[in-house]
């Protein structure tokens, strides 16, 4: 039994005593793992179990004694929904995600564009600043920009106006970063021959980088969009009205009027969680592309 | 060198006086947007809080200028902040508390699932499995754990076990004692996937001829992972701690929605408190202090991430 083995060959077991002493000295591995993936999911299941349990039920008994009394509804997710606001917080979280998403998409390919491929004075200076600005924490903005945008007069902190600006800022550096970094890569003679052939920068930028950056540029939109959705920090300081807070919000709202109804949090929390899940299940390789790309933000 | 084509509407104005670089509208173009919103939310932001932060900042606007008093209340007069003595506490305390335990527990973790995981056919399963959380809003982890954590052994999963040896129930987040461990092991649980996913891949790159070598030597399993898997994967696993340790210095949904600082404010963290002191407490000056300490605790990372950067600049 070793580690690693997968690359090199492994002899096959030839009795069934040697079957017997593969499997029992590997045991110890599968235990460990099962019991780790236990953790992992039993969690998330008994919630999950909970959202379809009649309210009644919840409150007299454990939700692992569903397996000797399974009943299941939807009501729990039809009065979240409904009658505690979370089917318009749903939508708002929608509103938020999607142009917070798009914006830096677009803005951050441009300048990560200009950073790999046009040549201006204190090019390499400005990306070691935005390099470094990753690391800027949030909350240095909160003060100076509720305080500017409420005097300012314009509705921002009301409409999705201050949450969309503030997502995509913070987005940037990480995003131009991760974008310039892939752009570099593309092959040096194609450019420069589209700019022989006198194609402009915006055409070079259209026509070449962003069709061959695809995979860079949904790994990074992805990331953007989960790290929005999932946000809550963000939206209890940008977005200051009650009509227009994603359901990240509107949970700790639900927390604080039923503290201990786990229906309805569970059927709140499980809203939350299907988009994520199924941009994940469905999009994994991506996802951990761009992790893997993030770990250095 | 090919001059760089400027998009067409401003030919005239960068041909005349660029021939060798694309310098002028073209760069402006492509970086203006960005420059634009990086000023006024990074740059504009950053020098106003770090002014505040010297003022009572009595409603964000600069009311008096107080000096170092916001930082020497900080330190020295505010328990919720930082009070030393024995057992120390408050939030800049607990940040420590969560940088020890919750990244070297992770990265143990990690690096313990991405080992064995190699040994076995479900490694893609089982990975997955304990980077799903990574996925989900931190919210709803929250929500996921506040269920497992209730102090019932009718409802709450953990009081339930312990129910069944006659223990408990405990309420793990209503105590001082218990909160931050029961809150760093969430933290953890939510993690462990990130530092099993990146630490998996760089094990991967160990050529499998070296843990031969130590095998055929008398190597047992324990050895082979401390004395070599470890030390050869010292690089990802540095960079992994380097990025859980800035989460924790911008962890705030999970405490705000697990017990919110409580109970009292013993599970504050420095996010929190800014957050706290800044819009519910009003205190702008002091909310602007604590934001500044933690971009003064982000500095180094800044600057590994600027050093580690250059290095493979040169390289290339």
């Amino acid at each position: 039994m070793t580690a690693l083995q997968d690359t090199t060959v492994k002899p096959q077991p030839r009795t069934a005593s040697e079957r017997l002493t593969r499997f029992i000295s590997g045991s110890p591995v599968h235990i460990i793992l099962g019991l780790i993936g236990l953790v992992w999911l039993v969690p998330t299941i008994g919630l999950l179990i909970t959202s379809f349990r009649p309210s009644s039920d919840m409150r007299s008994t454990g939700w692992w004694t569903v397996l000797f009394e399974p009943r299941f509804t939807l009501d729990n997710y039809q009065r979240v929904i409904e009658a505690e606001g979370m089917g318009g917080a749903f939508l708002n979280s929608v509103f938020i995600s999607v142009p917070s998403t798009l914006l830096p998409l677009v803005i951050a390919s441009m300048a990560a564009f200009a950073l790999a491929w046009v040549k201006f004075p204190f090019r390499d200076t400005i990306f070691l600043l935005i390099v470094a600005s990753m690391m800027v924490p949030v909350q240095i903005g909160f003060i100076p920009l509720v305080t500017a945008f409420r005097e300012s007069g314009l509705p921002l902190l009301e409409t999705y106006g201050a949450v969309w600006l503030a997502h995509a800022a913070y987005a940037l550096p990480f995003g131009i970063f991760l974008l310039r970094n892939f752009f570099i890569t593309l092959p040096k003679d194609l450019i420069e021959a589209a700019r022989i052939d006198g194609a402009s920068n915006w055409g070079i930028f259209r026509t070449i980088v962003v069709p061959l950056s695809v995979p860079a540029i949904a790994a990074y939109g992805i990331f953007q969009f989960l790290w929005v959705w999932n946000d809550l920090l963000m939206a209890l300081v940008y977005a200051q009205r009650n009509a227009i807070q994603p359901m990240t919000v509107a949970i700790t709202q639900l927390l604080g009027t039923y503290a201990s109804e786990w229906s309805l949090l569970a059927a709140a929390a499980f809203l939350v969680m299907i988009v994520p899940l199924v941009v994940f299940i469905s999009l994994q390789r991506y996802f951990v592309q761009g992790l893997l790309a993030g770990s250095v933000k | 060198m090919a001059v760089a084509n400027p998009p067409a509407e401003t030919t005239e104005a960068s041909s005349a006086k660029k021939p060798g670089g694309g310098f002028g509208w073209a760069a402006l173009f492509f970086m203006g947007p960005a420059g634009l919103l990086l000023l006024v939310f990074l740059v504009f932001p950053a020098f106003y809080t770090l002014a505040l932060s010297f003022n009572r900042g009595r409603g964000g606007e600069f009311s008096n200028w107080v000096g170092f008093d916001n930082y020497v209340r900080l330190f020295t007069n505010d328990p919720n902040f930082l009070r030393l003595g024995f057992p120390p506490a408050g939030a800049l305390w607990n940040n420590v508390l969560w940088i020890v335990f919750y990244t070297s527990l992770c990265v143990l973790l990690g690096l313990v699932i991405a080992v064995m995981a190699t040994r076995v056919r479900y490694e893609a399963l089982i990975k997955a499995i304990v980077f799903l959380p990574m996925a989900i809003a931190a919210t709803a982890v929250a929500i996921i754990w506040r269920f497992v954590y209730f102090p019932s052994s009718e409802t709450g999963l953990l009081n339930a076990l312990l129910g069944i040896f006659n223990l408990g129930p405990v309420a793990f987040l209503g105590s001082p004692d218990t909160v931050n461990w029961a809150l760093i092991a969430v933290g953890v649980w939510g993690s462990v996937g990130f530092a099993t996913v990146i630490l998996s891949a760089a094990i991967k790159g160990i050529s499998s001829e070296v843990l031969e070598a130590a095998r055929v030597d008398g190597a047992n399993e324990t050895q082979i992972f401390w004395r070599i898997i470890v030390p050869m994967v010292s690089l990802p696993i540095s960079v992994v701690a380097v990025t859980l340790i800035v989460n924790v210095i911008k962890l705030f949904d999970l405490i705000y929605v697990m017990t919110a600082g409580g109970p009292g404010t013993s599970s504050r963290v420095i996010a929190f408190s800014m957050y706290q002191e800044a819009f519910p407490a009003g205190q702008f000056g002091y909310g602007a202090a604590i934001a500044i300490i933690m971009l003064l605790m982000l500095i180094p990372v800044m600057i590994f991430n600027v050093r580690r950067f250059r290095t493979e600049a040169v390289q290339m």
